[in-house]
């Protein structure tokens, strides 16, 4: 392995003067963080989906691993039970009561395996393979009524998914 | 030396400076409640003067007699660790919060982080990936900021339909206000050296939740710190412990706490607590997204619910107020619901970003009062009305509630919110 010193040193030689202002500003303490790590640490899924891993899934398997894993916070079919509900509420924004779901309210269905794969299950986040996350992912979207219950979800098909209530955000900044 | 008083408002407001010129005041035929109180002999002296008190140690705390002002605590149903505590600003004074009485936001618990182990990286639209260990962190230059956090979510119940009882922390106590010392981000960002296209930095906690968040790149170059000690201490556990992303004046959420990633990107990326969490949702259905400033807001901390008020005579009106835009302008409080009002004495400092403690001295005669308070920043943004608010942005909106509060105070000293 690369001691600090030796990284720094390689660095500081092989960096030419297009960073001098940087440089005098910084002590330049930094290591050059190497691919492998990068490629580890990288997990976050934006929404055209491109770090989305290999792998893929179905609701129907998705269910199976939802009446395990989840259903006890979630409740039968994401009706919500001691946590979030994470289906129904169509229509309800509109209303007084107002019930914010995966269905009625997510923008983007890259979201949903981003987070359940970062956080969830609730007590042992980050247990589930990306397989499993795949087959949670079409669930909660086909308990949304979003996609039928045999559609494969992977890399390919889930950043192409349109969320019913994606037009009515509205990005704020910068006016706030 | 006597001299008159001078109310300025209605319901026995008086002048902010009254006690600031010197001099007493007197109320008619009364004087402001001083008792007549017999000397003590010399044989009972207190037993705590009688005899040397305790040692000393290595790591102090609060008095005995104050050890009931605590966090209230809210878990979400079936966790420990998710929901929040909040602070019990209506016992504190001054801006600073102490660190123990921070209130807390977390997702998925408070991590116990080994300093040794815990890193940074810098990557995504860089020149170089860069990754740092908390002591190359600790060598870089620094930074001390006095500025507030507050979470979006605060203030939250009294957008229901009755006003919600509980004390001003039950309400408000999602605000605290610390001396933040740490790197100025732009260092570090530079250091890696941005690509043209980057637009936004996507932070990421090392909780069990890896809670993520977007954070425009303008405002990371602009304010932002690695804030890596609170209040001269290094930061707490549950305030990010080793290192936390700390952004003036933004919603508390994305002051990313534990935190061990920044990917700078193109485009936000779309994190579930910007989407599904912390958006505004508008009466026609609509949501706003990135609504990250809190506003011009105040509150009065004392007298509030839960603090009954003795006998009649003179009490300090005292509050916090701040703005995400920067320094606080003018308080005015208002002791008959808002029709008139008189301006409140601000304490130096008043810095940008931060909390600004207000007083203005009162006379209580015992006719029912309802007091409040409005602040003003120095962009002349006026804190609105919960009327002004709610017709604005709707009943269904659950975050960045920053409306007047108005407490009712009956004529035997009761506290109580209400929604004028
Ligand atoms: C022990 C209870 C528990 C279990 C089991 C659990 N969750 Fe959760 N879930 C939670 C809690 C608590 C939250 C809210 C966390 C927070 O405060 O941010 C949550 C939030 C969510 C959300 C976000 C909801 C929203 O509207 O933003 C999704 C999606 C979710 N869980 C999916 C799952 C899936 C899928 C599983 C099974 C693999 C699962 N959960 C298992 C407790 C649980």
């Amino acid at each position: 392995m690369f001691t600090s010193k030796k990284l720094l040193l390689l660095f500081s030689l092989t960096f030419s003067c297009s960073i001098i202002t940087a440089l005098a500003q910084s002590p330049n303490l930094g290591i050059v963080a190497n691919e492998e790590l990068i490629k580890n640490w990288n997990t976050s899924i934006g929404t055209e989906g491109e770090e989305l891993p290999p792998g893929f899934g179905n609701a129907t398997n998705g269910r199976s691993i939802y009446n395990l894993q989840c259903i006890a916070c979630h409740g039968q079919g994401g009706e919500g039970l001691l946590n979030d509900k994470l289906a129904g509420g169509h229509g309800s924004l509109t209303t007084n009561q107002a019930v914010k779901t995966i269905g009625s309210y997510w923008p983007y269905a890259t979201t949903i395996f981003d987070y359940i794969r970062r956080a969830m299950p609730y007590l042992s986040p980050k247990s589930l393979s990306d397989e499993e996350v795949y087959s949670l992912t079409a669930y909660m979207l086909y308990i949304n009524n979003i996609i039928s219950e045999d559609m494969i979800i992977d890399a390919n098909t889930l950043p192409k998914i349109e969320m019913p209530n994606k037009g009515n955000f509205i990005i704020s900044y910068p006016n706030n | 030396m006597k001299k008159n008083i001078e109310f300025v408002a209605a319901n026995g407001l008086l002048d902010r400076r009254s006690f600031l010129k010197g001099g007493a005041i007197t109320f008619g035929s009364g004087s402001l409640g001083l008792l007549t109180a017999s000397p003590s002999s010399a044989t009972d002296w207190p037993n705590w003067m009688t005899k040397p008190g305790t040692g000393l140690s290595e790591y102090s705390h609060r008095s005995s007699y104050e050890s009931h002002i605590l966090r209230k605590t809210a878990p979400l149903l079936g966790t420990d660790g998710s929901g929040s505590s909040r602070t019990p600003i209506q016992y504190l004074q001054g801006t600073i919060t102490p660190n123990n009485l921070h209130f807390e936001r977390h997702h998925s618990g408070i991590p116990e982080i080994d300093p040794e182990q815990h890193k940074l990286l810098i990557h995504g639209l860089v020149k170089k990936p860069l990754i740092f260990d908390m002591e190359q962190l600790h060598r870089y230059p620094m930074i001390s900021k006095i500025q507030f956090l507050e979470c979006s979510g605060n203030s939250r119940p009294n957008l229901s339909k009755i006003p919600p009882k509980g004390s001003c922390g039950d309400i408000h106590g999602m605000i605290a206000c610390s001396e933040w010392t740490g790197i100025p981000l732009n260092i570090l960002l530079d250091e890696a050296g941005l690509e043209k296209d980057a637009k936004w930095v996507l932070a990421e906690g090392a909780d069990a939740a890896s809670l993520t968040r977007s954070v425009p790149l303008e405002k990371a170059m602009d304010d932002a710190i690695l804030a890596l000690y609170q209040n001269g201490e290094k930061i707490y556990p549950a305030n990010g412990y080793p290192i936390r992303l700390f952004l003036p004046g933004y919603e508390g959420n994305i002051s990313v706490k534990w935190l061990r990633q920044l990917k700078v990107t193109q485009k936000p990326m779309m994190t579930r607590e910007e989407t599904s969490k912390y958006t505004d949702l508008m009466p026609n259905g609509k949501s706003l997204m990135f609504t990250f400033k809190m506003g011009i807001k105040s509150v009065i901390t004392s007298p509030s619910p839960s603090l009954k008020l003795g006998p009649l005579g003179y009490y300090e009106i005292s509050g916090i107020a701040w703005s995400s835009n920067g320094k606080v302008k003018s308080v005015e409080v208002s002791a008959d619901g808002g029709s008139s009002w008189a301006e409140a004495e601000l304490s130096e400092p008043i810095l940008s970003k931060s909390l600004t403690r207000f007083r203005i001295p009162w006379k209580r005669d015992g006719s029912p009062s309802i007091i409040m308070s409005r602040a003003i920043d120095e962009n002349g943004e006026v804190q609105p009305s919960r009327n002004q608010l709610i017709s604005e942005k709707g009943s269904q909106v659950s975050y960045h509630n920053n409306s007047i509060q108005a407490w009712y105070i009956s004529s035997d000293g009761e506290v109580e919110n209400v929604y004028v």
